[in-house]
């Protein structure tokens, strides 16, 4: 009761008009302008293993298969992105999210029957998470990805129940996607990315699950890709697919599909045993679906085995476990198919097995924002 | 009453039972309807009672519950939230705790209260990382839901600009999404853009993105809150106590839970000052139902000696009179319950959860009213009405029938009032109480004192009375020696008619003089510590706005403005358990304290070496252990500073402990140049004209008051808030008459006879009325004389003990004796006319039928 009144005074003083001087410090963010993926960039190492900030999107997605011992074969994906909000400000606060960046982790367990999944999203400062330019270093608190001095890959992440901590070392040349590095993803010049990718990795290291840790062994695959514009406004998804083959080659391909299912675009590089490479014209790719899987959680439906075909070479992709949904939608928004798979020769016999890779299918569970 | 079947007494007839009981039935109906007033008041006094109690408690739980809850969902997940005071702690502190193995996620918060130009309420928002908050399941979840639902894109909520409401702010302050919301910066003024309206989040609060709530609050490099999930198997406490070895002064950790505790803690004392209050009600309602009963006892004397005759057991009849008290009670406590919930309904929708007091602000509860605590206000106003029953059930279980019959008969059973005994107990209880030491802060001695002291005098009067009666010298009218040998004779059957008026009495006067007192003292205050010609704020302590160097510069040099001072305001958090305390940073020092502050205390002692000199309230005084002389710190800057207090004060104006510290010294250990308040002295034009400079030179950005025009809203706030007291002692009054009225009601039953012979003697009616209205008028009187001697005991109490160990308070005693006076007066005049009312029936002719009949 007698505290009524001193609120009520301090109320009453309080009582003001509207319109005040604006701070003039204190300011809406303003849109960003970012530079165009152009065809005449070309690419440079170390520098251009490193982060491109004024670019829109960027990401370093490393895929792989992991034998353990006296186990049979494991997937897993290991991925960072960088994303340049549309606005920004002049805030010199150091939580200005001047970039934001996300990372997924998934291991593809057969045992399991589907995916144990992590995701961590940060943005960039305070020293906590970031993506150093001039070299690979991108990281949120503990999960880590870099390039040592060494020339070697270092990736760590740990989840709930599981982590893995692996050193993956080159054993062939870097292979630069499309033209030089540039890679058109649609009919527009602009809809396009930077793109190399690094086949053929040999990974070492140690999985931890439930408390205990192995030693794995296995081969990866990298993909650093950054763009501003990567999609035409009328795609709807994107079907991607990276095999390391037995014969020491490796095959990328890709599709941009339509909102009706059809291909908008389409293209992919082909490097032989012999380091003879090849990229692919859009009309050159072939993928056509040969068995659906419907997520029991969303519902949604994935074409999980392809044939796909290119100039001199056909395969069969076969997920290694047909759950490898990875639900994104807390980080990136993002709900895809991310899995491992066995190329196989096309029509042969069960075991022809000339390839293991990954295969990516976006879009199938609604509309994609990059 | 000639055909009395031929039966001894107390011997049942075994065939009567069924009618006896249709007969008990017929007696309670018959009575409420011959009563009819009586009984709707003693109902009214126990709904009262059970109203005001369960809505007090009805709001208050909703208020402490839906806090905690709010408290708790905005810590989502965490196990321990580190809290800086106003000005948080640095940023670094958030990466080295997330680097550290022992905890498993970390979200840092800024906090501040959102000044809302043109608005008289105040946002409190929060800034959150929601990339972080998320990993804590904090709301930042239910943040990006709601901007992808208002078609907003993602990225949409970490624009600086960019503010998410509750569902509850949003509809106090009347935004959508997409609105725009002008709020104050420094003296400035920035406009917000509502995102996103959070659908199912608790509390009135808004959620920024932590980048721009820095920029906002223009703290940078520093942050108020982070919450912290700890990795499986980290022991929660010992980690605490090892994390806050490392901390800098000023930053807590505590449980999650701990604000909502805290509030409650901080509003435990208005709680219980409004229960008393609902206490003082139902105790009303008591004595109502007391009095009614007493006087429906009286009444049907011979309808009770008849029905033991017809066999009813003393045990029926006690039941059939504590059935019909149970029945009124139930009856007002149902009736109380109904109108105690629609109370507390309206009083969450027009006040908030804290009845305008400010402990829950921001808080708009939903009301629930759990069974257990409607049922155990239903029992306390049924257990009341049994209470007050109680008595005359006894006595009339007690009486033989064969005395029963007899009219004329009824004094015998109030003669244990005439023994000196309980009185003189209850009264050196009621003294001895006060200096007992608070219960867990509530003064709980001294509202039993208080108790004590009115209800010993009540008792004690009827003895006093019969004792002096027989000393007293003899009026020389016939008439009032006759109402004089009557009271002094009599006393047992006066003693309820004095009783009432004394309670009345004491209780009027106790709240009388407590309010004058706080009233004079505050506007006493209001004057000392308004000194200055102008007065102009930029916002609260924590708050977003503030006048920044430049701004000071530009106030002290307006045309007019002899002198300038300043004033910072900001809250410290001291004790986890408490709420924080207030520090003002201001010129001052020992030689100016004097005129600044209204001191009660001042050191004549040298000050403790390396300390600064402090002046603290007293609720600081008695919360925080300062006392005069002491030395003790304070988390200031980066270190503790050291202060010995230097004087006490009197601060009406905040309850948690204020310490007053100078400006300079302020500024010298933290490096924080801006302040809240400005004082400004006028020379050589009125303040009106600088008061009207001031708000087109800074805008609305600037509240500019005038002291005339604080001290006249603060005393209209003070008036308001003491409404609810005035309507007591309204009721308190209605206590005294209602007693009067039923003692001579009684009387015109009991005195028939008496009045009767007297008629028969010659006397004219107006010579009978004038007897009664002397009577009335000498028991008014010796009830006021006493009850104002007991009220004043009571208001010392309430002034001396009560006032400081509740709110801690003091305030120095003043009488409001003209107003007093003349409602003593007014009470005796309305207590004669009141008995001259109720014994109509007696002083009517067949009185002197009744007197033949005897």
């Amino acid at each position: 009761m007698m505290r009524l009144m001193l609120t009520l005074l301090v109320a009453l003083m309080l009582l003001g008009q509207p319109a005040l001087a604006a701070r003039a410090d204190f300011a809406p963010s303003r849109a960003v302008t970012y530079p165009p993926v152009r065809p005449d960039t070309r690419l440079e190492f170390p520098r251009d293993h490193g982060s491109h900030p004024d670019y829109r999107t960027e990401w370093w997605y490393l895929t792989g298969w992991l034998e353990e011992p006296g186990g049979g074969p494991l997937g897993f994906q290991v991925t960072f992105f960088r994303s340049r909000p549309p606005r920004e400000s002049a805030n010199p606060s150091a939580f200005n999210p001047r970039q934001l960046i996300f990372a997924h982790a998934a291991l593809a367990d057969p045992a399991l029957g589907r995916l144990r999944h992590a995701e961590r999203s940060a943005r960039a400062g305070l020293g906590l998470a970031g993506a150093e330019a001039g070299n690979t270093r991108v990281w949120i608190d503990d999960w880590h990805l870099s390039l040592g001095a060494d020339g070697r890959y270092r990736a760590h992440v740990a989840a709930e129940g599981w982590g893995l901590d692996l050193e993956l070392a080159p054993t062939q040349s870097l292979l630069l996607q499309g033209q030089g590095g540039y890679s058109r993803k649609g009919p527009g010049a602009q809809e396009a990315s930077h793109y190399y990718s690094w086949p053929q990795l040999r990974v070492s290291g140690t999985l931890r699950r439930d408390g205990r840790a192995v030693g794995v062994r296995g081969s990866a695959w990298l993909d650093h890709e950054w763009s501003t514009t990567i999609l035409n406004p009328a795609a709807a998804g994107w079907d991607w697919t990276g095999v390391n083959l037995n014969d020491g080659g490796a095959l990328m391909a890709f599709r941009i599909r339509d909102k009706t299912g059809g291909s908008l675009w389409a293209g992919g590089t082909r490097r032989d045993a012999a380091g003879g490479v090849r990229v692919f014209s859009p009309a050159e790719v072939s993928w056509r679906p040969l068995r659906q899987w419907r997520s029991p959680r969303t519902g949604v439906v994935y074409p999980v085995a392809w044939r796909l075909a290119v100039p001199g070479l056909a395969m069969e992709l076969r997920p290694l476990l047909d759950d490898q949904e990875l639900d994104g939608r807390g980080s990136t928004g993002t709900l895809y198919w991310e899995g491992a798979v066995r190329a196989l020769a096309p029509g042969g016999a069960a075991g022809a097995e000339i390839g293991r890779g990954y295969l990516e299918l976006t879009g199938y569970g609604g509309e994609l924002d990059l | 009453m000639s055909a009395l079947p031929d039966r001894p007494p107390g011997t049942a007839c075994p065939s009567a039972i069924p009618a006896l009981s249709h007969l008990l039935g017929v007696t309670l109906l018959g009575h409420w309807r011959g009563n009819l007033g009586r009984v709707l008041l003693s109902v009214l006094g126990i709904a009262l009672g059970v109203a005001m109690g369960l809505a007090v408690e009805l709001i208050h739980q909703v208020a402490v519950d839906d806090f905690a809850h709010s408290a708790r969902r905005l810590s989502g997940q965490a196990d321990l939230v580190l809290r800086g005071d106003g000005v948080g702690f640095p940023e670094a502190l958030y990466p080295r705790l997330v680097a550290d193995a022992r905890v498993a996620a970390a979200s840092p918060g800024v906090e501040a209260t959102l000044t809302l130009p043109g608005r008289s309420e105040s946002l409190k928002v929060l800034g959150l990382d929601p990339f972080r908050a998320r990993a804590l399941n904090q709301p930042g979840q239910a943040w990006l839901g709601g901007a992808a639902a208002a078609g907003m894109d993602r990225f949409s909520l970490l624009d600086p600009d960019a503010i998410a409401l509750t569902e509850a702010a949003a509809g106090a302050l009347g935004l959508a999404p997409g609105d725009s919301l002008p709020a104050r910066a420094g003296t400035g003024s920035v406009r917000l853009r509502v995102v996103a309206v959070l659908p199912g989040a608790a509390g009135r609060h808004g959620l920024m993105d932590i980048a721009g709530a820095q920029w906002l609050f223009g703290e940078p490099g520093r942050i108020h809150r982070l919450d912290l999930r700890l990795a499986p198997g980290v022991d929660r406490d010992l980690f605490a106590r090892e994390l806050l070895a490392g901390l800098p002064p000023g930053v807590r950790v505590e449980a999650p839970e701990a604000p909502g505790s805290r509030a409650a803690e901080a509003s435990r004392a208005y709680r219980v000052n409004l229960g008393v209050l609902a206490g003082i009600a139902l105790f009303t309602g008591l004595f109502l139902v007391f009095t009614t009963q007493w006087l429906s006892v009286l009444r049907r004397r011979p309808q009770f000696a008849l029905l033991r005759t017809l066999g009813a057991t003393r045990g029926q009849l006690r039941t059939l009179l504590l059935t019909e008290a149970g029945l009124l009670g139930l009856l007002g406590a149902g009736l109380g319950a109904a109108l105690g919930v629609g109370l507390a309904a309206a009083g969450l929708a027009a006040l908030g959860g804290d009845l305008g007091a400010g402990y829950f602000a921001g808080l708009a509860p939903e009301l629930r009213v759990p069974p257990g605590t409607l049922a155990a206000y239903l029992a306390l106003g049924v257990g009341a009405a049994l209470v007050g029953a109680w008595l005359p059930a006894r006595e009339a279980a007690r009486m033989s029938p064969a005395r029963g019959l007899r009219p004329g008969d009824a004094e015998t059973w109030l003669r244990g009032w005439q023994r000196p005994g309980p009185g003189l107990l209850l009264l050196g209880l009621g003294a001895a109480l006060p200096f007992a030491p608070p219960l867990a802060g509530i003064p709980v001695f001294a509202y039993a004192a208080i108790a004590l002291l009115i209800l010993g005098a009540a008792a004690l009067l009827p003895w006093l009375l019969a004792r002096l009666g027989g000393r007293l010298p003899r009026p020389a009218g016939a008439l009032s020696g006759l109402a004089l040998a009557r009271l002094t004779g009599a006393p047992g059957q006066a003693a309820l008619a004095v009783a009432a008026i004394v309670v009345s009495v004491a209780l009027v006067t106790a709240m009388a003089v407590m309010v004058t007192s706080f009233r004079d003292s505050v506007e006493a205050w209001l004057h000392q510590v308004l000194r200055a010609d102008v007065y102009a704020r930029s916002g609260r302590a924590e708050g977003s706005g503030y006048l920044d160097a430049a701004a000071q510069a530009r106030l002290a040099a307006l045309p007019g403005v002899a002198a300038a001072e300043f004033l910072r305001h900001r809250k410290l958090h001291l004790d986890p358990a408490r709420p924080p305390v207030d520090l003002m940073a201001r010129p001052i020092s020992p030689a100016t304290a004097g005129t600044v502050l209204p001191l009660r205390e001042v050191l004549d002692a040298p000050l403790h070496p390396g300390t600064a000199p402090a002046w603290v309230s007293e609720a600081g005084r008695d919360l925080h252990g300062w006392r005069l002389g002491e030395r003790f710190e304070l988390p200031l800057g980066d270190a503790r500073a050291a202060f010995t207090v230097a004087g006490v004060w009197r601060d009406y104006g905040r309850q948690h402990g204020t310490a007053v510290i100078d400006l300079a010294h302020y500024r010298r250990l933290t490096g924080d140049a801006a302040v809240n308040d400005a004082a400004l002295w006028v020379t050589g034009m009125p303040a009106e004209a600088v008061a009207r400079q001031l708000r087109q030179e800074f805008g609305p950005g600037l509240e500019v008051r005038l002291p005339g025009e604080v001290r006249r809203l603060s005393l209209a706030a003070f008036d308001r808030s003491f409404a609810v007291t005035y309507a007591l002692e309204a009721v308190a009054v209605l206590v005294g008459l209602f007693g009067v009225s039923a003692v001579f009601s009684a009387q015109s039953l009991v005195r028939r006879a008496e009045f009767g012979v007297l008629r028969h003697l010659g006397m004219t009616r107006r010579q009978v009325g004038g007897m009664i209205a002397a009577e009335a008028a000498l028991l008014a009187l010796a009830g006021i004389l006493t009850g104002a001697l007991a009220g004043l005991a009571a208001s010392l109490v309430l002034v001396a003990v009560v006032n400081p160990q509740s709110f801690h308070w003091s305030m120095d005693l003043r009488l409001p004796a003209g107003q007093l006076a003349l409602f003593y007066a007014a009470l005796l005049v309305l207590a004669a006319l009141t008995a001259l009312a109720s014994s109509r029936a007696a002083m009517r002719g067949e009185a002197v039928l009744a007197a033949r009949e005897e």
